[in-house]
């Protein structure tokens, strides 16, 4: 009897795996689906827009970032527009993309993609172009916020822009007396053990973004755009980075703990872990050095498939408006998108304007490199920069 | 008792010692619903009540909550169903692919839940279901399958064929010797596998994320809210209420399983439902004893 | 005997359980199509279709899945970066999987043969709350209590112990991993022990076994089938687990299921997401057939 058992195992298995190969080999398979865009052109370029904003569909599917769809803003909108608010939160940007294949599978309207997702978004084909006269408080917005690279092609703007920050340099104020000027502080061995970066493969445009100015040679001006070489730098600078570091922070309340108890004194973080920090009166300041710094935007974007568009319109226009963008920059504890906001800011908790940034001049801004999805295909319009996968691959490596 | 009066002071210590090592953590989440901070820091710098309120308000959290306990009871439900009848099957019989019914149930454990989440996520796409309760009840029965499938099995591996042969001998068919021997037997066991299972849903987050639509289960919503830090007292919180909300059901799902049970062939303590299965008992447990003695 | 002869039924329910016994196809078939429809159909399948994407691959500049069949993911699996986090996570597995096994076993022997009727009752109920306080405020309470200057450093300082700081090193994640999974290794135990009838134990005991030859010979072997049962529990999860490592882990802390969460989504690498998680499937597979050739299943 025995070995006829040994072989039901086998056989069962190789069975399974036999007929599944046959069967995908014909059929296109389920998870691909979405994905099978091509490089350069975005396959939901010609799709229509609409030229008004028609009745309410009654409901609104939005997969965003948790904080992003508060009571305090929700309530006010469903009474106003009947569209009743459903939000999902995902983890990282990452699910984010993987909830929307396939245009968003007809369950979600809008996405809250941050500026290392849009891209992949776009040119998966998961979005569709929007349609900005129909969002009255974009005119507003900050000129380098309207149609920024990373959510329009060609001029077809794929979302909204809605809030922003930049990655700043966060330290201890009692082991550094005066503000770093540099970014070099997080490469030294100085601060062995005691140095957090974020766990996310764009940090390698940060340490680009380093070398650009540090070893001018490489000749980095795009961070997300890096030839070979210059990825190759970069990487060495991060593993060589590695031993200085005590952990690479996957959430904001992560770093929060780690310079709370002292564990680290010095690391990229948001400014929102700084105004955390200083409010329980943790002795920490942040600042943007000398180099410059990567920074993240978070775009409203329109499911290619999305089944309730008038109440998707509805809410880009809502979120964009001036009250809204400085509830939500004072809640969440980022900088609005929207030049008016800054005023209401203070109104809510005074000071936090300034402490989100929000009345810097342009000059402060453009200091700031924004996320976008790393592809294959540079400016110059050759195919030799690094692509997102290789980022991955190379990110498994440094954090080992 | 057999055991030496040292064996049993020395087992009492070291049960001490687990269960300290079990609540130590839900001490501190307790202590930290009432931190003022948003901070988890050590000691503790101030005390508050406020999270109370705020979690009692928060409309989020109630509906993260009741949609938690229908997916729980009932992907629960299907899992006591459908894993009994597999163990039940890979113990009772001998089949083409035996061996391997068994790493198939185990896969939904081994794997990273971002896998059997996109899977599923993928297969509900192509066959057009939308995402529901329903979905996510697809998603937690599947693993909760599992954990009923090896309670159930283990305890079946256990169990001597001799009763059901000394059942037969009494003149009682299938579904009786089912009902009055098989399902007292198991009792425990599909208990504690139900227990185990619905934990395991009102705690899994990442297949949930994948299957739910746009809607949070609580373990969901607590992710959420503890990525930013900004509600940590108010995770704590909630935690500590459903903590308090389950010792009722959980005490009650432990005296029906603790109470003496079918097992030990000298608890003559337990009263059985009827003389038929008394006599089977009886009959079968001369023979209970495992063999290899 | 008479309550058998008035309760013996004669109708539908005896010919059907007879017409049954007579066809144990159709019995296997009744008791297993159910639950194996549903795995093999929902589950199965659409797994299967993700993982032969292990042997396709992503043009990384078209974003095109190209179906044909090559073998350079597992060229890409098969270096030290890799197998260097394979090995861990099997590592921490089965390191956790015995670190339960020793903190269930004399617990649950307590349980099951010492405690009186209450305290088992009692002793039920304890094991089984945590599991119903979210996993994720768990592992955060173990932050706490594990990082500079936290609670347990701070109970050191107490008996007089120097500051302890094991935050966020791969001894963290064992410790949190352990206590998580404790649960599902008792209950198991738990049950295995409660089936040994006492006569087995006095019958050692004459035979002149002491405490520890008795619990070496006799209660081990028969807890065994509990044993590995729980450890199917606690060796899987933690193969599967990537959120302990994400928020209790170091550097040089990554798991298998951390690497494929990270090619998933943006990185639009499926194949490759799609091949390492073949690892866990052949480990597991590897594992319960020598769980099987042990003969641990057998132990009835």
């Amino acid at each position: 009897m025995k070995p006829r058992r040994r072989h039901g195992a086998a056989g069962a298995l190789i069975a399974a795996a036999a007929v599944a190969m046959a069967v995908v080999s014909i059929i296109p398979s389920a998870a691909s689906a979405g994905r099978v865009a091509a490089g350069l052109s975005v396959p939901t370029a010609n799709l229509p827009v609409p030229s008004s904003i028609g009745k309410g569909e009654g409901k609104l599917n939005l997969i965003a970032w948790a904080g992003y769809a508060q009571p305090e803003w929700v309530k006010p909108f469903e009474k106003q527009t009947g569209c009743q608010v459903n939000a999902k939160y995902p983890n990282t940007s990452s699910d984010m993309v993987s909830l929307m294949a396939n245009g968003g599978g007809g369950q979600y309207d809008l996405v809250s993609a941050s500026g290392d997702a849009d891209l992949r978004l776009i040119y998966a084909g998961d979005v569709r172009p929007v349609n900005m006269a129909l969002i009255p408080s974009w005119k507003q917005l900050y000129p380098f916020l309207q149609s920024p690279s990373f959510n329009t092609i060609a001029g077809k703007h794929y979302g909204v822009s809605f809030e922003f920050g930049p990655n700043v340099l966060l330290y201890n104020t009692k082991t550094f007396k005066t503000a770093p000027t540099s970014w070099s502080v997080i490469y030294s061995n100085k601060y062995k053990g005691q140095v957090t970066v974020p766990d996310n493969p764009i940090q390698i445009a940060d340490a680009a973004l380093y070398l650009s100015k540090s070893q001018p040679k490489l000749g980095i001006t795009d961070p997300y755009e890096l030839t070979q070489p210059q990825f190759n730098a970069a990487v060495a600078l991060l593993k060589s980075e590695h031993p200085l570091i005590k952990k690479y922070w996957d959430a904001a309340s992560q770093e929060i703990s780690l310079f709370q108890s002292g564990t680290t004194v010095v690391g990229a973080a948001w400014p929102y872990q700084e105004t955390t920090l200083a409010a329980d009166k943790a002795p920490v300041a942040s600042t943007i050095p000398k180099e410059g710094a990567t920074g993240w935007a978070d775009t409203w974007m329109l499911a290619a498939k999305a089944p309730d568009p008038n109440c998707a319109y509805k809410w880009m226009a809502y979120m964009s408006t001036p009250q809204i963008q400085a509830e939500d920059a004072d809640s969440y504890g980022e900088t609005p998108a929207n030049t008016q906001a800054c005023a209401i800011m203070d109104k809510i908790a005074k000071g936090s304007c300034a402490g989100y940034h929000a009345n810097e001049p342009q000059s402060y801004f453009n200091t700031i490199k924004f996320w976008k999805t790393p592809l294959g295909t540079c400016d110059n319009g050759k195919n030799d920069c690094v692509p997102f996968q290789s980022w991955v691959t190379a990110w498994t490596q440094i954090i080992g | 008792m057999s055991e030496t009066r040292a064996t049993r002071i020395g087992l009492r210590i070291w049960v001490a010692a687990v269960l300290a090592f079990l609540f130590v953590p839900i001490a501190i989440i307790v202590l930290y619903a009432f931190n003022s901070s948003n901070i988890q820091a050590w000691p503790i710098q101030g005390f508050s009540t406020k999270w109370i309120s705020i979690a009692w308000h928060d409309p989020q959290v109630r509906s993260a909550l009741w949609l938690s306990v229908r997916a729980g009871l009932l992907a629960t439900a299907i899992a006591l169903v459908l894993g009994s009848a597999a163990a039940f099957g890979v113990h009772r019989f001998r089949f083409f692919g035996r061996e391997a019914v068994s790493l198939l149930l185990v896969l939904p454990l081994a794997l990273p839940g971002i896998i059997t989440g996109i899977a599923l996520n993928s297969a509900f796409q192509y066959v057009g279901i939308n995402l529901s309760l329903l979905t996510i009840v697809i998603g937690h029965a599947t693993f909760c399958i599992v954990v009923v499938y090896n309670n159930v099995l283990a305890r079946l591996r256990r169990v001597s064929g001799s009763l059901y042969e000394a059942a037969a001998d009494l003149g009682a068919h299938g579904f009786f010797t089912f009902r009055t021997i098989t399902l007292p037997m198991l009792s425990t066991a599909l208990i504690s596998g139900a227990l185990l299972a619905f934990a395991l849903s009102f705690d899994e987050v990442i297949v949930t994320t994948f299957t739910a639509g746009a809607q949070n289960t609580l373990p969901i919503w607590i992710f959420g809210a503890i990525r930013l830090g900004q509600q940590l007292p108010e995770v704590n919180v909630v935690v500590a209420a459903v903590l308090l909300l389950t010792v009722i059901p959980v005490g009650v799902a432990a005296r029906l399983t603790g109470g003496g049970g079918v097992t030990r062939a000298s608890a003559a303590a337990a009263p059985r439902r009827s003389g038929f299965a008394r006599g089977a008992r009886v009959l079968g447990a001369g023979s209970a004893e495992p063999p290899g003695l | 005997m008479s309550t058998i002869r008035e309760e013996r039924p004669m109708g539908g329910m005896a010919r059907v359980s007879a017409a049954l016994w007579r066809r144990t196809w159709l019995r296997a078939s009744l008791t297993l199509t159910p639950p194996l429809a549903w795995f093999l159909v929902i589950y199965i399948a659409s797994l299967a279709l993700m993982l032969v994407t292990a042997f396709w691959t992503v043009n990384p500049f078209t974003n095109v899945l190209e179906h044909s069949w090559t073998f350079t993911n597992f060229d890409q699996l098969f270096t030290s970066t890799y197998l260097t986090i394979i090995a861990r996570t099997l590592e921490m597995a089965a390191l956790v999987t015995v670190t339960d096994a020793v903190i269930a076993l004399p617990f649950a022997y307590y349980m099951a043969r010492v405690a009186s009727p209450r305290g088992r009752q009692l002793l039920f109920t304890a094991v089984l709350l945590p599991l119903w306080a979210s996993y994720l405020a768990r592992v955060y309470a173990w932050i706490v209590i594990l990082q500079k200057g936290g609670t347990l450093s701070w109970a050191f300082q107490q008996v007089g112990l120097g500051p302890v700081n094991i935050g966020y090193t791969n001894t963290a994640m064992w410790l949190v991993f352990s206590y998580i999974w404790l649960p599902f290794m008792i209950v198991p135990v738990y049950g295995a022990l409660e089936r040994i009838p006492d006569s087995l134990l006095e019958a050692s005991g004459d035979l002149g076994a002491r405490a520890w030859r008795t619990a070496r010979s006799v209660i081990v072997p028969l807890a065994l089938p509990g044993i590995i049962a729980g450890s199917i529990f606690t060796f899987s999860l933690t193969l599967g687990d990537f959120i302990t490592p994400l928020l209790v882990g170091g550097t040089n802390s990554q798991f298998i299921g951390n690497v494929i969460y990270d090619n998933i989504g943006t990185a639009n690498n499926l194949p490759f997401a799609a091949t390492l998680s073949l690892v866990p499937i052949v480990i597991m597979g590897v594992y319960l057939l020598g769980a099987r050739a042990s003969g641990a299943f057998e132990a009835l």
